[in-house]
Order: structure tokens, then C-alpha cells, then sequence
């Protein structure tokens, strides 16, 4: 009834630009970040449950769940309790901004350059020409990625422009093709939700 | 330099100075007045929440020397307050008009009186007030967008097809539903971890619950568990976001409650990684590694780390099916995985497992709803056709129908 009664106010909504329309929508979308607060601890209890009864069972690898329990409770002490800096006193950095910076952001930008060894290994298990179709798909690839780069240019004017032609029309229309697909996957599955025809997702509240 | 320096300086400190005379200099001879402009007209938006008002004045007749236009507002009810608001700056060489409202520092509320002034701004900063002119109305916000009435058909034509085939559905008509490989392979990849041992790793996107694929994710692991429930195969759902951990723990108990096997449900089975993106990776490929599972699930929202997950999980040689509605990620899946779930794929594959009447009917109304979209690109390039060949104008009309964009 919930799921009804504000599916069914959020679609009245969206034709309503007036305050008091707008009142409403603002005062749900509030709610969210207030919800999301209340779930992280049920997020930090989730992963604290899982790694002690790890711990505990001396299950496979249960070292490596101290790796996450001390940095999980170890840097809000950090930030929140004794903010102090390495060398003592109120001096910026503190400890919580120097493991930030020097552990886990340099940890994170490493994670997100294993990406460009993962595509150069993706790319070529995708461009090998075992098919007319793998082949038309390795010669649109070589098009484009030289029609990028200025030794394409170098090669010929009619490079460039192709690469652009197969981003702007084939590539494109496909791309729309899903996008509409994916437009009208959601307005369904959302009016399932709102008219209860889908309610797995509730868990046991929808039953 | 400094003669050249001092005029900016001015213009930046907001006031009216006197120059004073370097040594050896001489200055220009001061500004004798600019041209003031003309009549302040306020309308009320239209389609607007009673926040915004269209303003327009008349420019001066001669604009030597001036800059900007500095455009000031108060309410009327301030009269005797002499702080006004500078609202808008808007350069000499462009339109005379604006939508007021828009920053936030200086809001419209609906239902004020408001009055405005208009300066000619020279290069110094000097400005010259043209007339205070009252606003003939007040803001007001309206019941009714009208620039969204082509949505509202759209949307009632979309419901009613929806409702349509629910009906027909329900009555017992049987629908064909063409056969999806990635979802007849769920079963199969189930299988697999089962006789193998291994658990299933099931990740249902990295985005929050108000995403819809994250939704269309839970419904599928909701279908999914209670197969692995039946099973007795291992499942590891780990989350990035901490309402959805808290929903998909309901789903998959759920799942093994219906399933017959609540003791079968492992608590620790559903867990909270991090909502830090790359460590969720980080997280998951770790588990990939060191538990082998033998079937991934990638449904739902992802981004840049799609390709990382996947790519790992081909290597731990996992069976793996994957389904997104983000098309920029579609290609690394396609790719890595073993079957794909292609955007609106996603969103049927709960009707697909579940075969329940209702649902097939919402599918079969999408279905119908692209139909209709795809006459309209079939009109749409005979008319272009008929354009080139005939020099008519029929894609335009055709175009103004069904397009218009909805300006908020």
C-alpha cells in the first residue's frame, strides 16, 4: 500500500511543477539520505558479524579479516576521537588524512589502472577474427581507435571521418536501440512494483 | 600598465572611485553619463513552481560605453529599504531578457510583489539607474505542466497496453515469450556450482536501491537463491550499498523460507563489502580468488569496474552471466562473460524465471510499446525519403507531433 500510494503521487507529481507539488517531492527524496544513514550501521554491523565469526572459526584466510576490522573501526577513531596528527598535536596532517591519502587512495587508483591491462586483454579476445562478424567488428575497432589517435590523420583524412561516421550512425542507432529498450524495461518493472505484480523484491514484507 | 590596470580594479571592488592622476599621466576625462535603460515587463513562468518570473527591458537607444547591465530586485512590500538585491549582470551584447529565480541566493516566492531597476554599467564600474518599475503580477505555480502532455499520452497509452496484456494474461492467453540464452543458462550455471561444490557469487550491482536495475537485480536473486535454496549450493552476496544489503538479506531469506530450507540460510551468506567503489572491487575479486566460485552474477548497475570484475572472474574460471542496462559497460561484459543480459533483458528476466501471467503480460506490453515506436521510425524514414525526393517538409510535421522538448 505504501509502494502504491507513493508510486502513484510521484507520477501525479512529475505533472504538477507547483510548490506545493514540489514540497512533497522534496520532503520523500529528504527521507533517503536520513534511511541510508540508519542502513550503513546495519552495513558495519553486516561486515563486523561476518569477519569476527570469521576470526572466530578460524576459517581459511582469517588473518586477512583483521586487515578489515582495524581499519573499519580504527579510522572513524582516527577522524572522529583522537585527531591528531603523527607527531602529536593539532598539525595538519592528521593520522586519518595521512593513511587516507598515502594507503587508500594510491590502493584505489591502483585497482582503477589495473583497468587498462584489463581492456588491452578484453580487446583482444573480442577483436580476434574467428567470424565475418569478429572481423567487421576488428575492422570498425582499427578504424575508429587510429581515427582517434593523429597517425590516423597522418594516414589519410578519410580515416578520421569514418571513425567518426561508424560513432555517429551505426554505433549510435544501436546505442539508442538499447537505450529505448531500457527506458521502457523501466517504466514496466516500476509499474509492477507500484501495482504490486512484483513484489520478490520486498523480501518477506510484500508477502 | 597602470592606467589599463585601474579601470578592472575598479569594476572588481564594485565601487565608484575617483581616480587619482599617476605622475607623468594624464587620465581620460571622466564618464559624462551613459544612455539609461528603458521600461522593466515581468511575466509569470509558465510550467514553473510559482519560483520564476521572465524579466525584460527595454536597452538604451545608445549603448557607447556601456558594459553590462546590472539588474537589481526587491519586494514591493521592502519599499522603504533601500537593499537591493543584484539579481543578474548581463553583458551589453546580450539579450535584454531573463528568467529570474534561478540562483538559489536570491529566490522568487510565489505570490510577492516584486519591483526592479536596471543600471547601465560603464567600464569603471559607474552604473546609471533606469526606473523603478513594479511588476504587474505575482509569481504563481501552476497544477499543470503543459509541456508534458505529450508524456502524459505516452505514459497513459504505455499503462493501458501494460494493464492490457496483464488482463489477457490472467484470462489465460498464452503469450510467446522468444527464448533468452542468458536466462535459460541460469539454471545450467546453477547446476554447475552445485556439482562442483563451489559456491555461487551473486553481485548485485553498485548502485543504490532507488536505481531501477538494482530493483530488477533483486527480484533476479530472489529467483536465484530460491533455485540455490532448492540446491543446497553456497551463495555469496556481497553489497556496496548498504540499504541494498539490507534488502537483498530479506530476499534471499525469503527465497530459502519458500524454498522449504530456512535452515539452510546462512546469515553470513548476504554481507556489506565497502561503498567505496574500487575497494568493493578490490573486495570481490578477492573472494573470486580465494573461493572459486564456479558461477558469477553481475546484475544490475555497474560502472568503470565492470570489466575488472568480470575479467577476474574469467580468469578464476567462473561460468559467468552478466546483465546491465548501462550501455557503456555492455561491450566489456559481452566480452568477458559468458552470457549477457542486454539492457531492457534485465528488466524481463524476472518474468522470464518466474513465468507468473502478470509478469509476462508487462512484458509482452514493453514489447507492444516498441512496436508502436518502431512505426514511428519506419513513418519517420519514408517521410525523410519523400523530403529528399519530393522537397517536401512532412518529417518535420511528423516530428513536431511526437517530439517536443519539456523545458522545466
Amino acid at each position: 500500500m505504501i509502494v502504491l500510494v507513493g508510486g502513484i503521487l510521484m507520477i501525479v507529481q512529475y505533472f504538477i511543477p507547483h510548490q506545493y507539488s514540489q514540497n512533497i517531492f522534496n520532503y520523500y527524496t529528504e527521507w533517503a539520505p536520513i534511511v541510508g544513514a540508519f542502513a550503513l550501521i546495519l552495513g558495519v554491523g553486516s561486515l563486523t558479524r561476518v569477519h569476527s565469526h570469521k576470526i572466530r572459526r578460524k576459517a581459511k584466510n582469517w588473518q586477512f579479516s583483521w586487515a578489515v576490522l582495524i581499519p573499519l573501526y580504527g579510522m572513524p577513531f582516527f577522524a572522529l576521537i583522537w585527531p591528531q596528527s603523527l607527531w602529536g598535536g593539532m598539525e595538519e596532517p592528521g593520522i586519518f588524512d595521512f593513511v587516507f591519502m598515502h594507503i587508500q587512495v594510491p590502493i584505489q587508483a591502483t585497482m582503477f589502472s589495473l583497468l587498462a591491462f584489463y581492456i588491452a586483454s578484453a580487446a583482444f579476445r573480442a577483436f580476434r577474427a574467428k567470424s565475418a562478424l569478429a572481423t567487421v567488428l576488428l575492422l570498425a575497432a582499427v578504424i575508429v581507435m587510429l581515427g582517434q589517435v593523429p597517425i590516423g590523420e597522418m594516414l589519410g583524412r578519410w580515416l578520421p571521418e569514418t571513425g567518426l561516421w561508424i560513432l555517429r550512425y551505426p554505433n549510435l542507432a544501436a546505442k539508442r536501440a538499447i537505450m529505448l529498450g531500457v527506458g521502457f524495461g523501466i517504466l514496466a518493472t516500476n509499474l509492477k512494483i507500484i501495482f504490486g505484480v512484483e513484489r520478490n523484491w520486498l523480501g518477506g514484507a510484500g508477502k | 600598465m597602470i592606467l589599463l590596470l585601474l579601470p578592472s580594479l575598479s569594476v572588481a571592488q564594485g565601487v565608484d572611485e575617483i581616480l587619482t592622476p599617476v605622475a607623468g599621466e594624464q587620465l581620460e576625462e571622466p564618464d559624462p553619463g551613459l544612455d539609461i535603460p528603458g521600461a522593466v515587463t515581468v511575466l509569470d513562468r509558465d510550467n514553473d513552481a510559482g519560483d520564476q518570473l521572465e524579466v525584460y527591458f527595454e536597452p538604451p537607444a545608445d549603448l557607447e560605453g556601456i558594459l553590462a547591465y546590472n539588474i537589481y530586485r526587491r519586494a514591493v512590500s521592502d519599499e522603504g529599504n533601500e537593499d537591493w538585491s543584484l539579481v543578474k549582470i548581463i553583458p551589453v551584447i546580450e539579450p535584454t531578457e531573463f528568467i529570474d529565480g534561478y540562483d538559489p541566493e536570491y529566490p522568487i516566492e510565489p505570490g510577492i510583489l516584486y519591483e526592479y531597476k536596471v543600471a547601465s554599467t560603464s567600464i569603471t564600474g559607474e552604473e546609471f539607474f533606469g526606473p523603478v518599475c513594479r511588476a504587474e503580477i505575482v509569481s504563481q505555480g501552476e497544477f499543470y505542466h503543459t509541456g508534458k502532455t505529450r508524456v502524459l499520452i505516452a505514459g497513459a497509452l504505455f499503462i493501458f497496453l501494460i494493464f492490457y496484456y496483464f488482463g489477457k494474461a490472467q484470462r489465460g492467453f498464452k503469450m510467446y515469450l522468444r527464448p533468452i540464452a542468458g536466462i535459460e543458462a541460469i539454471d545450467e550455471a546453477i547446476g554447475r556450482a552445485t556439482e562442483m561444490g563451489k559456491p555461487v557469487l551473486y553481485v548485485p550491482g553498485l548502485s543504490t536501491i532507488s536505481d531501477v536495475a538494482t530493483i530488477a537485480s533483486l527480484t533476479i536473486l530472489s529467483r536465484v537463491a530460491k533455485k540455490i535454496a532448492l540446491y543446497q549450493t553456497p551463495l555469496l552476496v556481497p553489497n556496496r550499498d548498504p540499504i541494498v544489503y539490507t534488502v537483498a538479506d530479506e530476499v534471499v531469506k525469503q527465497a530459502y523460507l519458500e524454498a522449504g530450507r530456512p535452515d539452510a540460510y546462512d546469515p553470513d551468506s548476504v554481507f556489506f563489502l565497502t561503498d567505496s567503489q574500487f575497494a568493493f572491487v578490490a573486495g570481490v575479486n578477492g573472494i573470486m580468488m580465494r573461493e572459486k566460485p564456479a558461477t558469477n552474477f553481475y546484475l544490475g548497475m555497474f560502472w568503470a569496474e565492470s570489466l575488472i570484475l568480470a575479467e577476474t572472474g574469467s580468469l578464476s574460471g567462473a561460468i559467468q552471466i552478466a546483465g546491465t542496462d548501462a550501455v557503456t559497460q555492455l561491450p566489456f561484459f559481452i566480452t568477458t562473460c559468458d552470457y549477457t543480459l542486454i539492457g531492457e533483458e534485465l528488466y524481463a528476466a524476472s518474468a522470464y524465471l518466474g513465468r507468473e501471467p502478470k509478469q509476462i503480460g508487462a512484458v509482452k506490453g514493453q514489447d507492444s510499446c516498441k512496436a508502436i515506436i518502431m512505426v514511428f521510425i519506419t513513418l519517420a524514414l519514408i517521410f525523410g525519403i519523400i523530403d529528399i525526393v519530393a522537397d517536401t517538409h512532412i518529417l518535420d510535421w511528423l516530428r513536431n507531433i511526437v517530439t517536443s522538448p519539456i523545458i522545466d
